[in-house]
């Protein structure tokens, strides 16, 4: 299998602008692989958050092509894209917990998304809680939560339903160090049972955490690649395959 | 730290249903409420009163219609009362044996006299002036143009003073009048239909605004459009049934109080106006329709605002 078949994201001369803005990424071009784990660093500003938010579906490039899970997400219609999503769990900066449902409830909702009976969610819920050390918190609201407890919520709810790919944006950014460091494990082993694991975060510390990740850089929107491992023949957009 | 829980991939990649409870969930009670419930309610009952008035004079207008569709009368306008009771003596004699006659009665002159009283006065009025006579004629059919001029040709010879009208033909303005009233009514429970529409409308946008936070994470956990809109349409339907209901009560009760006014009046032509079994059946499916309406509004409000996110 050619690494182009096993890719899962490719991204090709991508580019990111806001109205008549100057373009928040540039040219933009790399390929993850199944099962890795990716650090995604930079500046704040650098360009991190929209990089992320392209990857999650939740945005369309400017220009640029886009392939995921093997697919033209770019000119796919919009109707066929929430199960392409659902391949995905994100961990916003914000949490973006729901505010009226329970930390159970929350976790629950990808699995209530995807059709999941209530009959057969709640033993992985009670599981996904008891993973995260909040089995005790289960019927708190996110208001009554602390950061941490809110952040493992949030990681909880996008791991639940056991996505190819964890998207994480800054999600050690309201945390301790010790906190920050025990989030970190969650999503090594989360990426031993093969999910592949972006995490972006400006903490260069963390990059040491976790050995055989690989890392990308974005400096005022262009990526470098120090690992080396990201690079492949860049196509350019229109050039054919 | 634990190891993760390996987790049966419980998530179908398929689009799956997100209703019943599970989707009340999502949106915090009164996500709609508020006032919503009584603004149902007010638009079913106005309607129901609307649609009971325009059934009302559909009935009136009918019945009117059916008792005059046969029916004609001969007047015999003759200045000599010996003379104009022969020829109305002559007229009914003929007419009685035509085919196109079911029955006949020559009015008796004290009745015609009695119905003049309002302008003429009491006593005798053929003193005054003089007062023709009349043969109330029951038809087969309806009394058309060319059964009337046929008949007309009949009596000429006999009775050259008799002349034969249609009775529908003098009520034709307040049937016109009955029928405006009808039509008036059918835009008033248009108008009443689009301003519910708009206010669910505006109710659906105010509750997309403020649950836009829980509409973008389920969009983004991979929710479809469908999904959100049907929680938007749990919520409308739960406000639309009850105010459906309460409106239909509220309606079915001023529509009852009216017929009871209106039947006391004990008037023949009112009387005819009241409401049967059916009417008051298509009345029930007022608050249903107000349902239907709601929902479908809610929907493709929802859906209308979702196709501008990815």
């Amino acid at each position: 299998m050619s690494a182009a078949e096993d890719e899962i994201v490719r991204f090709d001369n991508v580019g990111l602008r806001y109205g008549t803005d100057r373009e928040i990424l540039s040219n933009v071009s790399f390929a993850l692989f199944p099962g890795r784990f990716y650090f995604l660093t930079g500046a704040s500003g650098a360009g991190k958050t929209s990089l992320l938010r392209l990857l999650y579906l939740a945005q369309r490039p400017s220009r640029g092509a886009i392939r995921m899970f093997g697919t033209d997400v770019i000119t796919l219609p919009r109707e066929r894209l929430p199960a392409y999503r659902r391949r995905m769990g994100v961990v916003f900066q914000d949490f973006r917990l729901v505010d009226h449902l329970s930390a159970f409830d929350n976790i629950a909702l990808p699995l209530r998304v995807s059709g999941v009976r209530e009959a057969d969610l709640r033993g992985p819920v009670t599981d996904m809680l008891d993973w995260v050390g909040l089995a005790h918190r289960a019927d708190a609201r996110p208001a009554t939560l602390s950061g941490g407890e809110q952040q493992r919520v949030a990681i909880a709810r996008a791991v639940i339903g056991r996505p190819d790919m964890l998207v994480a944006d800054e999600p050690t950014g309201n945390v301790d160090p010790e906190m920050a460091l025990k989030l970190i494990r969650l999503f090594e082993a989360l990426n031993r049972l093969g999910t592949t694991v972006v995490v972006a975060t400006h903490d260069v510390h963390l990059l040491r955490k976790v050995p055989d990740s690989l890392i990308m850089r974005l400096d005022k929107g262009l990526l470098s690649d120090p690992t080396g491992a990201l690079r492949y023949p860049p196509r350019r957009v229109g050039a054919g395959e | 730290m634990k190891r993760p829980p390996v987790l049966d991939r419980a998530a179908e990649r398929g689009l799956a249903p997100l209703k019943g409870r599970r989707a009340a969930h999502l949106l915090p009670q009164a996500r709609l409420g508020g006032p919503m419930p009584w603004v149902i309610a007010i638009m079913v009952a106005l309607t129901v009163l609307a649609a009971g008035g325009g059934l009302a004079l559909a009935n009136l207008a009918d019945r009117a219609r059916g008792e005059l569709a046969g029916s004609a009368t001969v007047q015999i306008v003759e200045a000599d009362p010996e003379l104009r009771t022969a020829q109305a003596e002559a007229a009914a004699a003929l007419l009685v044996g035509d085919p196109a006659v079911a029955g006949l009665a020559i009015v008796p002159p004290e009745n015609v006299a009695r119905l003049l009283e309002p302008w003429l006065g009491a006593g005798n009025a053929e003193d005054a002036v003089p007062i023709p006579a009349l043969i109330d004629l029951r038809l087969r059919e309806d009394a058309d143009e060319a059964t009337l001029a046929r008949l007309q040709t009949l009596v000429a010879d006999e009775a050259p003073a008799a002349r034969i009208d249609a009775q529908a033909q003098w009520l034709s303005p307040v049937l016109s009048a009955l029928s405006a009233l009808g039509w008036m009514a059918l835009a008033l429970i248009g108008l009443l239909a689009f301003t519910g529409a708009a206010a669910v409308w505006l109710a659906a946008r105010n509750a997309l605004g403020s649950n836009r936070d829980t509409i973008e994470i389920v969009h983004l956990l991979g929710g479809n459009d469908a999904q959100i809109a049907r929680i938007f349409q749990r919520s409308i339907l739960a406000d639309a049934a009850i105010g459906g209901a309460l409106g239909l009560v509220l309606g079915l009760l001023a529509v009852w109080l009216l017929g009871m006014q209106f039947a006391a009046l004990d008037s023949g032509l009112v009387a005819g106006g009241g409401l049967e079994t059916g009417d008051w059946l298509a009345l029930a499916l007022v608050p249903l329709g107000a349902v239907a309406l709601a929902v479908l509004t809610a929907r493709f409000t929802v859906l209308a605002s979702l196709r501008k996110m990815l």
